[in-house]
């Protein structure tokens, strides 16, 4: 573990209302429901940051917009934004995503996490390890690693 | 074969329950489903345990006949039958690589071959049994001698990938070996001589129409003049070698790239194998299975490929792996992210 953090003091945004839904005119109780953009955040949003009591949300590193949804493919992908360009966090931050977003999805569903192109040095290389499936399940059998990604899901379950 | 008249299907024979996470590898046991024997198939998973399935001769339908359990302290990806099928050997995260003999239907764990420093991704037997290859994710591949009372000694640690390697698969006559990796390439071994020296040979990378991203699995035709290769850069891609070369000892004999398939898959491709009858198995993050043939329609010695069909949905998260089996009567083995392991039969209508 690093000992200094990577970014000591990070801009916090604060947080968007988390606005309530409209309820449908007619309602079909057995009908799913698309899963849209909105759901998605709503997932992610409290995500607590690695390094700081802050969410993703807070940081700026995850917003709304680069969520990019397809329900009836049953895809999803996201970007994110780390805090600096040497963000050796992305990794970390990267894998948050993709276990809360396989946790929280029907299993139909195809995840896709990168970094918003031009905001980390090594975009490529992160990118390609975020998204190798078999890299992920061999770090997640890592018991220190599941216990930083758990404590930063934590507050995004309630 | 013809396939200009006839229409072929897949058909879902069984789907077979009983690991508790994903599956990551199948394979069938040599010599079996022929004969009158029956055919037998190994699975690995990340619930760590390898599950042997035979098929029952009178009702067709296959049955769990053991687990492989308390060895294996991590995922199991990858598993091979010795060629004479009286051994089994298993690669794990756990960085070790387990022998098991099969002593009239009891698996023993009778050997564990350590040295990877971390995870072991694949582990390949050569065709005569004599010699082990395995590869991890250290960007190492080792190569070890079975000697007698079934004790392995390391012949050779080759270092020159530059990441991950993903798999290991020995030439189906020749002991050549060839490793493919996260550094995009794919990689020949050879030995030098006598001197139980083994080196690259040769690297297939991008310069010589390879592939721009991760290359998950590689797989032989039985002649052996012909490898299929399939990648994160959802291409599957065609080599050729010239084996009458080969065989007449010329050391270096090289790969060249004959054919690239693109268009057909929109995620990752995890798996390749090429049937006895010519007929390469995909099997892809899209969770569908596709079949590809030569193309009979091809310019005269550049040699194309048309897909025969696609199974869509054939699991129902991504598929990891696919197999045809050693037998007549074309029957294909897949395994998923689902958790489970399904049978399927080619079939044609005509």
């Amino acid at each position: 573990m690093v000992s200094g953090l990577i970014n000591a003091n990070p801009i916090v945004y604060g947080k968007k209302d988390h606005r309530a839904r409209t309820a449908p005119v007619q309602v079909d109780e057995y009908a799913a429901e698309p899963i849209d953009q909105q759901e998605i955040f709503d997932h992610i949003r409290d995500i607590k940051d690695p390094e700081h009591p802050y969410s993703l949300e807070d940081l700026k590193v995850i917003t709304e917009d680069a969520i990019e949804v397809d329900d009836k493919k049953s895809r999803v992908r996201v970007t994110f934004t780390p805090t600096v360009e040497h963000c050796s966090m992305a990794t970390v931050i990267g894998l948050c995503l993709r276990v809360k977003l396989i946790r929280c999805l029907p299993r139909r569903y195809k995840v896709d996490i990168r970094v918003a192109p031009g905001t980390h040095a090594t975009e490529a290389a992160v990118n390609k390890q975020l998204n190798d499936k078999e890299r992920l399940a061999a770090a997640l059998e890592n018991p220190n690693l599941v216990d930083m990604v758990d404590e930063c899901l934590v507050p995004s379950y309630e | 074969m013809n396939s200009a008249d006839e229409n072929f299907e897949l058909r879902e024979i069984q789907r077979l329950e009983g690991h508790t996470d994903r599956v990551w590898g199948v394979a069938w046991k040599p010599a079996t489903g022929v004969n009158g024997v029956p055919a037998v198939l190994a699975s690995c998973s990340g619930d760590k345990t390898v599950c042997i399935w035979e098929q029952s001769p009178a009702t067709g339908s296959f049955q769990q006949k053991a687990v492989l359990e308390e060895t294996h302290t991590r995922t199991v990806r990858s598993c091979m039958w010795s060629p004479s099928g009286k051994l089994l050997a298993t690669a794990s995260f756990d960085a070790t690589t387990a022998i098991w003999e099969d002593v009239a239907g009891d698996f023993e764990c009778i050997s564990n071959l350590e040295g990877h420093e971390n995870e072991v991704k694949s582990v390949s037997w050569n065709a005569s049994g004599s010699l082990l290859a395995t590869c991890g994710r250290d960007k190492s591949v080792w190569i070890w001698e079975l000697l007698p009372h079934n004790e392995f000694d390391c012949v050779s640690v080759l270092q020159g990938h530059t990441q991950d390697v993903k798999m290991v698969q020995w030439h189906p006559s020749m002991d050549i070996l060839f490793s493919c990796s996260y550094d995009n390439t794919i990689k020949v071994w050879a030995e030098d001589g006598d001197s139980d020296d083994w080196h690259c040979v040769q690297t297939l990378g991008e310069s010589n129409s390879g592939h721009s991203s991760t290359i998950w699995a590689l797989s032989f035709n039985t002649n052996g003049d012909k490898m299929v290769s399939c990648s994160d850069d959802l291409t599957v891609k065609v080599w050729g070698a010239d084996i009458m070369r080969m065989h007449s000892g010329d050391g270096n004999v090289p790969w060249a790239h004959l054919c690239t398939l693109s268009g057909y898959h929109d995620r990752t491709i995890f798996s390749v194998h090429w049937s006895r009858e010519g007929i390469i198995a995909s099997g892809a993050a899209d969770d569908a299975i596709r079949l590809f043939v030569e193309s009979i329609d091809g310019l005269v010695g550049e040699p194309s490929y048309k897909l025969l069909l696609k199974k869509e949905k054939a699991h129902d998260m991504d598929v990891n792996a696919v197999q045809w089996g050693s037998t007549e009567n074309s029957l294909l083995a897949s395994a998923s992210d689902d958790g489970t392991v399904k049978i399927w039969q080619l079939t044609s209508s005509s």
